[in-house]
């Protein structure tokens, strides 16, 4: 009796083993797909070899340019921002216990947008000063809106709303920057509103590349306390995860992750909201969902640039088709949770 | 004493928005400007061309203050306001797709199709927001509000972007100005806002007893559908007209609602004509704000409002109990 039931929770947990990677495998599958699809095409299409050739240093006619100068940044902008994003926003949401709590609705990203256009666009620099300055600012925010929200009792309610009114302020505050910085011209605007991979350069590309490489095994290791502390606070501490030492450092991890890749590509709009809900819904319960999250993240950057090269007469940034794609499921949701009355 | 105040404000007001801007106009040229026809200085012309302007944001922010006002009423929500609703981008979008789609270029023409999309916009926010046990909740309307604004600005710009050639001119669909204003747009919004101002002012007695709860106000024998419909029509009737020629400006009825209740007290009889008044002189003063700061160039006035407005907001939902989120 004793034996069978053992082996009935077995044979369940071998069973979600097997589902979480299939479904790793499939996700990192298709990112690949759509890493190549971003090399491979745009105005001209230039045959497979010679972009591979490109790639490995070789001098091709055209598509050397056209291939290391222009597709390669930007894929590789798309793939690691979409990643910080996707772990960063499932983070938020399992420790906050709400989808809603996400750094696209309460402002973080804006806030480390701001930072990034007054270094960019006003003072001119670049690299490691607006990395620091976007990290810091997204940090300030963070602790701007707990510290608001605390109130005589804190409630997950209260902080997105203050969330959403800290928002609207540092919108206005980057529409105000890109006006005195006199950089009023469309693609400047699109990135810092809304995220474009447009104009990705390769010598942008070490702050970001490196703040995943750093962070995200960091949150990949504490996702079995991320998953404990989705449990609530008592559980958590019973079960022996210190929870404030845990909590500290996976905000701080993913406001860094997700504050140099808004640096780099702007807020590419509601990634960091959509990738944890999709990532939970295709893995199920019991396992962590970070990896996944983060690869949706990449995927759904990837293809929604994609779509928007390529699938309309115009070509639209990436965050325009993001929006379109996010917010019918922030609605959706919003409808969920408010029938389960979960607001 | 509160409305002499205001009145003195709202004179400063149309003064300052006379005189500042790209080029600073003396006291001296205004006064030529506006009282002696045959003064053909520079500055005087100056001076005429801001006037249009000047009309049409008092007149704008009177909208949006009423609108607010009656918005907070209906839904019995501290935190409604067109803008927080989603309500003026819904406007927007119609618009932006008439011209779009529908060769649609007079003001008196997309006035109507604003009033559409800020009537449907205002019916599924509020729709979504009241869904469950709770009902509408500050929470579950603001957050509604905000994913079909969100939702509604992508689609504006996806609309916007592949006619990049007057993009300049449609970049006020996304965030709201009122440096486009003329006569022509001032004479066609003025009825609807003469309407939504009465409609406003003659349900002020009735929304009071609402605000003592539905039963209540039943008792007191207030039909509570038909004020809720006829108020909420008001609203949007303000707000919609407004946004069609302004494009989307926010927190202005949130603003100077709170201002108006914190000295006057809840009484909508005196809060609502108020706001009116209030909502002028705040959306004027962040036009002409918006000029000075962005100057040479200017900061579209909805830019200004949100970054004045939206500490209101953020102060409210302090003070609100965790139990009435």
């Amino acid at each position: 009796m004793k034996n069978e039931s053992v082996g009935f929770i077995r044979a369940g947990r071998r069973q979600r083993r097997r589902r979480w990677i299939f479904v790793t495998g499939s996700l990192a599958a298709l990112s690949f797909i759509l890493c190549c699809a971003m090399l491979l095409l745009g105005n001209t299409i230039y045959p497979v070899m010679d972009v591979i050739r490109a790639l490995s240093g070789e001098q091709v006619q055209g598509a050397s340019f056209a291939v290391n100068t222009i597709r390669l940044p930007r894929m590789l902008a798309g793939l690691f921002a979409g990643f910080a994003f996707g772990i960063a926003g499932n983070t938020f949401q399992t420790m906050l216990r709400n989808p809603l709590a996400n750094p696209n609705v309460i402002g973080i990203t804006s806030g480390s947008s701001v930072a990034a256009v007054f270094c960019i666009v006003i003072l001119h620099t670049s690299g490691a000063v607006v990395s620091i300055a976007s990290v810091i600012a997204g940090l300030a925010t963070v602790i701007l809106i707990y510290v608001l929200s605390r109130g005589k009792s804190f409630s997950i309610g209260r902080l997105i709303l203050i969330g959403i009114g800290i928002q609207a302020m540092l919108d206005a505050l980057v529409s105000y920057l890109l006006l005195i910085g006199a950089e009023q011209d469309l693609p400047a605007a699109f990135r810092w509103l809304t995220g474009s991979l447009n104009g990705s350069q390769m010598d942008e590309l070490p702050p970001l590349v490196l703040s995943v490489f750093i962070f995200a095994p960091i949150i990949i290791v504490l996702g079995k306390h991320l998953s404990i502390l989705e449990l609530g606070e008592q559980s958590a501490t019973s079960l022996g995860v210190n929870t404030d030492k845990t909590r500290v450092l996976l905000i701080f991890s993913s406001v860094c992750m997700i504050s140099i890749a808004t640096a780099t590509t702007g807020p590419i709009a509601f990634v960091a909201f959509l990738s944890g809900p999709i990532a939970k819904r295709l893995v199920g319960a019991g396992f962590s969902n970070v990896i996944p999250a983060g690869l949706v993240g990449a995927n759904l950057v990837l293809a929604a640039d994609l779509i928007g090269q390529f699938a309309f007469v115009a070509r639209y940034p990436v965050g325009i088709i993001t929006g379109i794609l996010g917010a019918p499921y922030l609605i959706f949701l919003l409808i969920r949770m408010n029938r389960k009355g979960e607001l | 004493m509160v409305l002499v105040i205001c009145f003195v404000l709202l004179g400063l007001c149309m003064l300052t928005s006379l005189a500042f801007g790209s080029r600073m106009v003396g006291l001296h040229d205004v006064i030529d400007g506006l009282f002696h026809p045959a003064a053909d200085s520079y500055e005087a012309n100056v001076v005429r061309k801001r006037i249009s302007r000047t009309v049409f944001s008092l007149l704008c922010g009177a909208a949006l203050g009423v609108s607010g006002a009656l918005m907070q009423a209906v839904t019995r929500n501290p935190i409604a306001d067109p803008s927080i609703l989603g309500v003026n981008t819904g406007a927007s979008l119609f618009v932006v797709c008439g011209i779009a789609f529908l060769n649609i270029s007079t003001a008196n023409q997309y006035i109507w199709l604003a009033l559409a999309g800020a009537a449907i916009t205002a019916l599924f926010v509020f729709g979504i927001g009241s869904l469950g046990r709770s009902g509408a909740t500050p929470i579950k309307l603001v957050l509604a509000g905000a994913a079909t604004s969100a939702a509604l600005s992508s689609l504006v710009m996806a609309i916007m972007i592949p006619r990049s050639y007057v993009m300049d001119q449609f970049r006020f669909w996304q965030v709201g100005s009122v440096g486009s204003a003329n006569w022509d747009n001032i004479s066609t919004f003025t009825p609807f806002l003469l309407i939504g101002i009465l409609v406003a002012i003659f349900s002020a007695p009735a929304l009071n007893a609402l605000a003592l709860g539905d039963d209540v106000a039943t008792g007191l024998g207030v039909r509570t559908g038909t004020l809720r419909l006829i108020a909420a029509l008001g609203a949007v009737l303000l707000c919609g007209s407004a946004t069609a020629l302004a494009g989307p400006i926010g927190f202005v009825g949130l603003l100077s609602t709170h201002v108006m209740r914190l000295i006057l007290g809840p009484d909508l009889r005196f809060v609502i004509p108020m706001s009116a008044l209030s909502g002028a002189i705040i959306l004027t003063v962040s036009d002409v704000l918006g000029r000075l700061i962005g100057s040479p160039g200017e900061l579209e006035v909805g830019v200004v409002t949100a970054f004045i407005g939206a500490p209101i907001l953020i102060l409210l939902t302090m003070k609100l109990k965790v139990r009435s989120l």
